[in-house]
């Protein structure tokens, strides 16, 4: 019976999702990128001239339909990838984005084998 | 299996302590090298003047091109002028300048009082077209050639070396 | 005369350091199980004189001394008295005597408080810290000197920052230090337990009430320095994933993960050798935090002036600790058999420690991961927030139910006679979570996830706590500390979900509308304050649901000595909500550009790390209070 409740609540929460638009963030966007000419300020809380032309440019991209990440891309082709906060998944970065997954993996296994070990000895 | 271990754990410490030996010594600051060797991307520049707008052909004309970001209410741009007015009388180098976020009235002033070096003049007035070109600081140059390949970029002023191994690569 | 008196006592710390290991070692081979008094006495004049050293720079900063390098880059005669005293530890030099003075206190408070300890034990220990002392002591008095002369003396001071003159800002280095360099004493206590082979339970009793200390503390550091960044920073963010912040973050995965081992060790004797590498890694990771901030190798808003020397010389310090933490434990490991029950507490706080090292690898590889690629191929990358979130958040869902499910589990064999409990807790989480979706507005499939696992940590523990009191059986320190966890996770959670961020470029007189807000930028006034100038800008927001209207006045300051531009946001916090707003001038126009936040639940974060702390400080209380 609770097992059954659960369920329904799950999926009841979860509706919700479908209303929720792929609607691009331009401020989660502005948070991304870094401001060049600042010390460690992201363009969107820094209003130096740049971070204001890269507002700008941002805005024309989202109404030219491209999406986040090619946004990213763009950026990232004429300034370097300094510029992106988010580091592009490429042969440099992948060992960034997977190793972390590696090392939980790896963790898991040493606990697996360290129990199976400790529950023979038992 | 222990040596391995042991190996490894060794190795990674190593590796990652003569990481950071390097890096000690390395300090690079930030620059758009990555731009380099490559083309200008699709030119779209107004002209200052007049509602015609620069596309990249233009510049195929020449030997060389030395697109210059600039505008009145910059100080460095005044100290970097007179080497541009030098680099103006070269015969294998045309120079575009390109009046970055400024007033028609300050822009044609600065260029009286201190001449005008550029062969080409432009204006990108809300400064989107500088994105294009990697440009993050007024003010900025970047020497390109025939092929519209990107030779070398300069962040700053241009200073008396700069203007020097220009003039090496034109001619 | 100050700063002869200064070098003076450094010189003689290093002299006693040497003078302690010296009578140490007679003491090793002497017979018997008691340390000689002499040891004792050096000890405490030890701590005695470095004090006074200390007093000493606050002394020199006070009076504005600017024959000392140190007082003279950092300080102004028009500085106010309580920041004139927190700049003695705000700068470089500073904060390493700092760094110093908790070793040495923290050397003899332990030599002190384990008297009943084997003797060989106490003895090792003091010596390893005495040779971190004397490294330490060493950098200071070569490279880093806070007592360094500049001939002839400066009239004035540069100043400090304005940005860094803020209460906060001038606790945060203390309460920071107690807790990372307070890891220094577990670390020499691990060393001298491998080396004299003691390894049975009573290890951890020398050494549990330092991890818990540091722990809190750690815990409040980082706090303080969130509130700092929140209050003075002006984007109304508490947490950047910048490399310093990191550097805070990666020690306390270390001593969490410390202290759950201990308790396994304690009760069941099992893991010994992973609390060692636990207690070794804390402060390694101490260590390492301050090699990247200060050596100038990472590009931060909070680093310090960076100057490569330093660099080289923290980072052979550390390369010795952590080559001879290796060599030793690598000599002295011995595979110990041992039985654990996969259904069991031991179990999951393996479980704890593994998620925390996911953490602690994540984050390390996240900051250093950018030196590496630069390093090996030229080519600058950044790692900021999109990095961290995405890979860290998906794992802090399974953590969370992992939590609850945690502590009341059974030692050596549990029976899962509360999985009834669990679905209906589960109910109650999936039900309030589809409440704020239905009441306010829905959110993303993660988002989902985290409230609802912390909402259902929040009610096991809480339902754990009522359960056990009834029973009068109640571990309230876990109690807490886990509840404000889940805690918070959930405010962060509704923070980030329910916050409205709007940047807009307003002139005088405009008003701007969005949602069921108007926001008039009313008036803009000049104002001259001693050492600054202010232009304060008020805005008038106005709840056009329920005509409430606030009024926040941010400023852009324009400070003299030294010549700097900074933006005071305008807070108002209250209750449910913090209205955060920031102006800035924009060149060449009469635009101003402001950034209006509506931030829920932001005094509840605060809270709830200040629970979490508690807990850890009121375990030590009962600790403290069972001896």
């Amino acid at each position: 019976m609770k097992f059954k409740l659960i369920l329904i609540l799950f999926i009841l929460n979860f509706s919700f999702l479908y209303g929720s638009e792929n609607k691009i963030d331009q401020n989660l966007i502005h948070k991304n990128l870094r401001c060049l000419v600042c010390q460690g300020q992201s363009i969107a809380d820094s209003n130096s001239d740049f971070a204001q032309t890269i507002k700008l440019v941002v805005k024309d991209l989202i109404n030219d339909g491209k999406t986040e990440e090619e946004i990213y891309s763009f950026l990232a082709e004429k300034y370097g990838e300094w510029i992106v906060f988010k580091p592009q998944l490429n042969k440099h970065n992948f060992m960034l984005w997977f190793l972390p997954y590696l090392v939980l993996i790896f963790g898991g296994l040493i606990i697996f084998f360290l129990l199976k070990k400790g529950k023979r000895n038992a | 299996m222990q040596k391995i271990i042991k190996i490894t754990i060794l190795g990674i410490f190593f590796f990652i302590i003569g990481v950071f030996f390097i890096s000690l010594n390395k300090n690079t600051d930030y620059n758009t090298e990555s731009l380099i060797g490559k083309k200008i991307p699709k030119v779209s520049l107004e002209y200052f003047n007049e509602n015609k707008f620069y596309r990249e052909e233009d510049f195929k004309k020449n030997n060389y091109t030395l697109i210059n970001f600039w505008a009145s209410w910059c100080a460095p741009c005044r100290e970097e002028h007179p080497l541009l007015i030098e680099l103006s009388k070269e015969k294998n180098l045309k120079l575009l300048g390109v009046n970055f976020k400024d007033k028609k009235e300050h822009a044609r002033t600065f260029l009286q009082d201190l001449g005008n070096p550029y062969d080409f003049l432009a204006r990108d007035n809300l400064g989107k077209q500088s994105v294009s070109f990697g440009i993050y600081g007024i003010p900025e140059s970047i020497l390109i050639n025939k092929d519209l390949l990107i030779l070398k970029k300069f962040v700053g002023p241009l200073s008396f070396e700069d203007m020097k191994s220009i003039k090496v690569i034109i001619n | 005369m100050l700063s002869n008196f200064g070098n003076l006592l450094l010189s003689l710390n290093i002299l006693l350091s040497l003078t302690i290991i010296y009578f140490s070692c007679k003491c090793l081979k002497a017979s018997g199980n008691l340390i000689s008094r002499n040891i004792y006495q050096i000890s405490s004049i030890q701590s005695t004189l470095i004090i006074i050293c200390f007093f000493t720079l606050i002394a020199a900063f006070i009076v504005s001394d600017f024959s000392l390098i140190t007082v003279y880059q950092n300080s102004h005669t028009l500085k106010p008295i309580f920041y004139k005293i927190a700049g003695t530890w705000g700068n470089h030099e500073g904060s390493l005597l700092l760094w110093v003075i908790i070793l040495t206190i923290f050397s003899f408070l332990f030599l002190v408080y384990n008297k009943e300890h084997p003797k060989n034990f106490r003895i090792f220990t003091l010596i390893v810290q005495n040779f971190l002392i004397i490294g330490f002591l060493i950098f200071i008095l070569f490279n880093s000197n806070p007592f360094s002369i500049l001939s002839p003396i400066p009239k004035e001071g540069l100043g400090l920052n304005p940005i860094l003159q803020d209460p906060a800002l001038a606790i945060h280095p203390p309460l920071l230090y107690l807790g990372f360099v307070g890891s220094s004493i577990y670390f020499s206590a691990a060393i001298a337990s491998l080396i004299t082979n003691y390894s049975s339970k009573s290890f951890v009793y020398s050494i549990k009430n330092w991890v818990l200390i540091s722990w809190c503390f750690q815990t409040l550091g980082i706090l303080v320095g969130s509130i700092w960044a929140y209050y003075e920073l002006g984007w109304g963010g508490f947490w950047f994933w910048d490399p310093v912040e990191n550097a805070s973050l990666l020690p306390w995965f270390a001593m969490t993960a410390l202290f759950h081992s201990l308790v396994v060790f304690e009760k069941r004797n099992l893991f010994y050798y992973w609390v060692i590498i636990l207690c070794l890694l804390t402060f390694i990771l101490s260590v390492t935090g301050t090699f990247l901030v200060r050596s100038g190798i990472l590009n931060s808003v909070h680093t310090f002036a960076s100057d490569p020397s330093r660099g080289v010389y923290i980072l052979l310090f550390l390369s010795l600790m952590i080559f001879g933490s290796i060599f030793l434990l690598f000599k002295k490991y011995k595979k110990a058999n041992y039985n654990i029950n996969p259904n069991s507490k031991e179990t999951f706080i393996l479980v704890n420690n593994w998620f925390m090292m996911f953490y602690l690898i994540t984050i390390l590889l996240g900051t250093i991961y950018p030196i590496f690629t630069d390093a090996l191929t030229n080519n600058k990358i950044s790692v900021g927030p999109p990095f961290y979130n995405t890979v860290i958040l998906p794992i802090v869902v399974i953590f969370l139910f992992c939590m609850a499910i945690g502590p009341r589990a059974k030692w050596i064999k549990n029976s899962f006679e509360n999985i009834k409990f669990y679905l209906l807790a589960l109910i109650v989480s999936l039900s309030i979570n589809f409440l704020i979706n239905f009441l306010f507005n829905s959110y993303s499939a993660l988002s989902n996830l985290i409230i609802i696992s912390a909402l259902f940590l929040i009610i096991s523990s809480l339902f754990d706590g009522f359960k056990s009191f009834r029973k009068n059986k109640i571990n309230l320190a876990q109690i807490i500390s886990h509840a404000s966890f889940g805690f918070l996770v959930l405010f962060i959670g509704l923070n980030h979900i329910f916050s409205i961020e709007k940047d807009y470029n307003i002139k005088l007189g405009e008003t701007k509308n969005f949602d069921n807000y108007t926001i008039k930028l009313e008036n803009i006034e000049l104002e001259n304050f001693s050492n600054y100038k202010a232009i304060i800008g008020k805005l008038i927001i106005s709840n056009t649901k329920n005509e409430e209207k606030k009024i926040l006045k941010p400023e852009i300051r324009i400070y003299e000595n030294p010549q700097t531009l900074t933006y005071e946001a305008s807070i108002k916090t209250s209750i449910l909500k913090d209205y955060y707003l920031t102006m800035s001038n924009i060149d060449r126009s009469e635009y101003y550009n402001i950034k209006f936040q509506k931030k829920p639940l932001m005094i509840w974060i605060w809270i709830s790390v200040i629970m979490i702390a508690f807990g850890g400080f009121l375990r030590l209380f009962t600790n403290a209070k069972n001896n």
